[in-house]
């Protein structure tokens, strides 16, 4: 067990908050960095499709996990980066800037569709939201001359200084350092007033508002930033996808980007990253027990959305902390070694949470 | 003569989303949860009704009364074996648990049923009424009659049963209805058993209109779109928002350019949302600290 003694107030903020930190945090680093060299071509695919979903992730979470403002339209997101990077990149624009606007069009599209949903809360939200995601589906569906319409659009390769990013491990490269960027803003974000402010929306908005937060301001910028970050995946999933349709955004990523954050655990930065790895992984872990499975089983037409309803029902009734939960409790059994309580982590079950006045 | 034609058709299609959304409002008048499977729900019922009356052969009411039997036993169940576990958490684990409960549903329907595409034979399907020149398919009509028969029975079951006033009760205050000795648990189980019959009800009356599948049940988002606009909280409401977006649907449909017809009703919802943020018929004030 490690007893840290605090000696200034700024430690209360540390990002690392000792050596344990550095140590453990600086060898995945290095893992990561030379996993090119020892991984084979479709592992690093993957990995890299992987830190695309962890920047989604970490957008949604922001949203979801930090404000408490339940969305279920991000891929509206993911496609309006997707289409701008594409968009953009097809203009001549260079790579850096186009991904750029990518970024700053899903900024400002989360911030003007706030103002009509930035009173609503819980239920009212998540269904405006999702009906947001529809519209900007029939509208990428139908704005042929900018995104190709149904017949869909080709992407090129990135260029960055004349140099092209053809090959996975450069691609593998790129997202991992749009990663580590956007990892690094939503950790300072969170320590900041403004992730302060998310955070007391999210227990209580007429408490935060009663401390003097302002409301509206506070959600718009939380989905404004939400909506970049995940405009940002969504412009390397193009490059990713290669070929894009709108139907590539439905209403199905949404749910997948939602339960990534819900299964690697609400209100922290590593569940959107444990979310990513366990979605990312879950598709080619289900591939590779079909061959194991008897026939009926394997054969199941809708064994894997099948399969992905069953896990989230686990999850949500006997682990709703998530992976990253299921961590903290592993770490503290050992940390405390004989002296953990199983009640430690127990749920304080309310009558009700209600929404009405009682 | 056109425009009557398109708004009867609007106002059949009306009917069926104002089902769902009825699905929907008493679920969450009752229990808080709003249950996102509700459209899988009509699915499944659909599915239940081409079993017993298109491969059982039996005759259709027998058929119809035996689906929505199953439909509220199943609902029953759902309640008392998973859901009434997740009392008093938050909203959003609830939103992802019924979100999950829906992929589940669709997964075994597309594996007992295939994902071929059924369509149901019924005594009425097929045959045009001709009202005073307007022709009209029996299907809408059988829709909209049967969405007036369910509404009156509804109607007629919480206003005058002892146990729809205990709904009533239980709905307005759990605690309260707990200490006048209303089994609270038993309650809830049965207003989702209530909340899939009339699943059930929509499913067997959509089936001959559009056809059977495993992913019908998406038109339960359009009919979120109902409810939202109803104000979620009032079942008229949610029955008028239905209609609103049926008959605008079908007007966009015929007069707009293409494109309009899907987001016509979310359209209105944002309108509406804008303009009263709790809906039109709006009952369930905010929460006070």
């Amino acid at each position: 067990m490690r007893i840290i003694f605090k000696t200034s107030y700024l430690q209360d903020i540390k990002l690392l908050k000792h050596n344990g930190y550095i140590f453990w945090y600086g060898v995945l680093l290095f893992a990561l960095l030379i996993a090119p060299a020892v991984l084979g071509e479709f592992y690093i695919g993957e990995m890299a499709f992987i830190f695309i979903y962890a920047i989604a992730g970490l957008g949604l979470m922001i949203l979801v996990g930090f404000t408490g403002l339940p969305s279920l339209g991000h891929a509206a997101f993911m496609a309006i980066g997707a289409y701008a990077n594409a968009y953009f990149l097809h203009k001549g624009v260079p790579f850096l800037i186009s991904i750029f606007l990518a970024g700053l069009i899903s900024f400002g599209v989360g911030a003007l569709i706030t103002v009509p949903l930035r009173r609503m809360t819980g239920i009212y939200f998540a269904i405006a939201s999702l009906a947001f995601a529809i519209i900007v589906e029939e509208i990428i569906a139908h704005w042929k001359s900018v995104t190709g319409g149904l017949g869909g659009m080709s992407v090129d390769n990135p260029v960055i200084f004349g140099f092209e990013l053809d090959s996975t491990w450069h691609f593998y490269f790129l997202c991992l350092a749009i990663l580590l960027a956007v990892l690094y803003c939503t950790l300072n974000l969170i320590r900041s007033p403004s992730g302060r402010a998310f955070i007391a929306i999210r227990d209580s908005e007429i408490s935060a508002e009663s401390m003097g937060i302002n409301l509206s301001i506070y959600k718009i910028k939380s989905f404004a930033i939400s909506g970049c970050f995940t405009g940002l995946a969504g412009a390397l999933f193009a490059h990713r996808l290669s070929f894009l349709t709108p139907d590539a955004f439905n209403f199905l990523l949404s749910i997948q980007l939602l339960m990534m954050v819900v299964v690697g655990g609400l209100g922290t930065v590593h569940g959107a990253i444990f979310g990513a790895i366990f979605v990312g992984l879950l598709p080619q872990v289900i591939a590779i027990a079909k061959d194991y499975l008897p026939p009926a089983i394997g054969q199941f037409p809708g064994l894997e959305p099948g399969l992905f309803g069953i896990i989230m029902v686990l999850f949500i009734i006997f682990e709703p902390m998530g992976l990253y939960g299921r961590w903290v409790k592993f770490k503290l059994f050992f940390d405390m070694f004989p002296l953990y309580r199983k009640a430690t982590f127990k749920r304080q079950k309310t009558y009700l949470k209600t929404e009405r006045v009682q | 003569m056109e425009f009557l034609q398109v708004l009867i058709t609007g106002l059949g299609q009306g009917c069926l989303y104002g089902l769902i959304a009825l699905g929907f409002v008493l679920i969450y008048k009752a229990t808080e949860i709003v249950n996102f499977a509700q459209g899988d729900l009509l699915m499944l019922g659909a599915f239940f009704a081409v079993t017993y009356i298109g491969i059982l052969d039996l005759p259709y009411w027998l058929g119809f009364l035996l689906t929505i039997i199953s439909m509220a036993v199943f609902g029953y169940l759902l309640d008392m074996l998973v859901i009434r576990s997740m009392i008093g958490e938050s909203q959003l684990s609830i939103i992802i648990l019924t979100i999950s409960i829906g992929f589940i549903l669709r997964a075994v329907a597309g594996g007992i049923w295939g994902s071929d595409i059924l369509s149901l034979e019924t005594p009425y399907s097929g045959e045009m009424a001709n009202i005073e020149g307007l022709v009209i398919g029996q299907e809408y009509l059988v829709v909209i009659a049967g969405t007036i028969v369910l509404s009156v029975i509804l109607f007629l079951f919480f206003k005058f049963s002892s146990l729809g006033i205990a709904m009533q009760a239980s709905s307005q205050n759990q605690l309260a209805a707990y200490y006048m000795g209303v089994p609270v648990k038993r309650v809830f189980s049965l207003i989702w058993a209530i909340s899939a019959l009339v699943a059930a009800v929509a499913g067997t009356l959509m089936a001959p209109i559009s056809l059977v599948d495993p992913q019908m049940g998406f038109i339960g988002i359009k009919a979120f779109a109902a409810a939202v606009i109803g104000g979620f909280g009032s079942l008229p409401g949610a029955l008028i928002g239905g209609l609103i977006i049926g008959i605008s649907e079908q007007l966009a449909g015929t007069y707009l350019p293409t494109g309009f017809q899907e987001i016509t009703a979310y359209l209105i919802m944002f309108l509406v949302l804008t303009l009263r943020p709790k809906g039109l018929f709006a009952q369930i004030q905010q929460k006070k600290v």
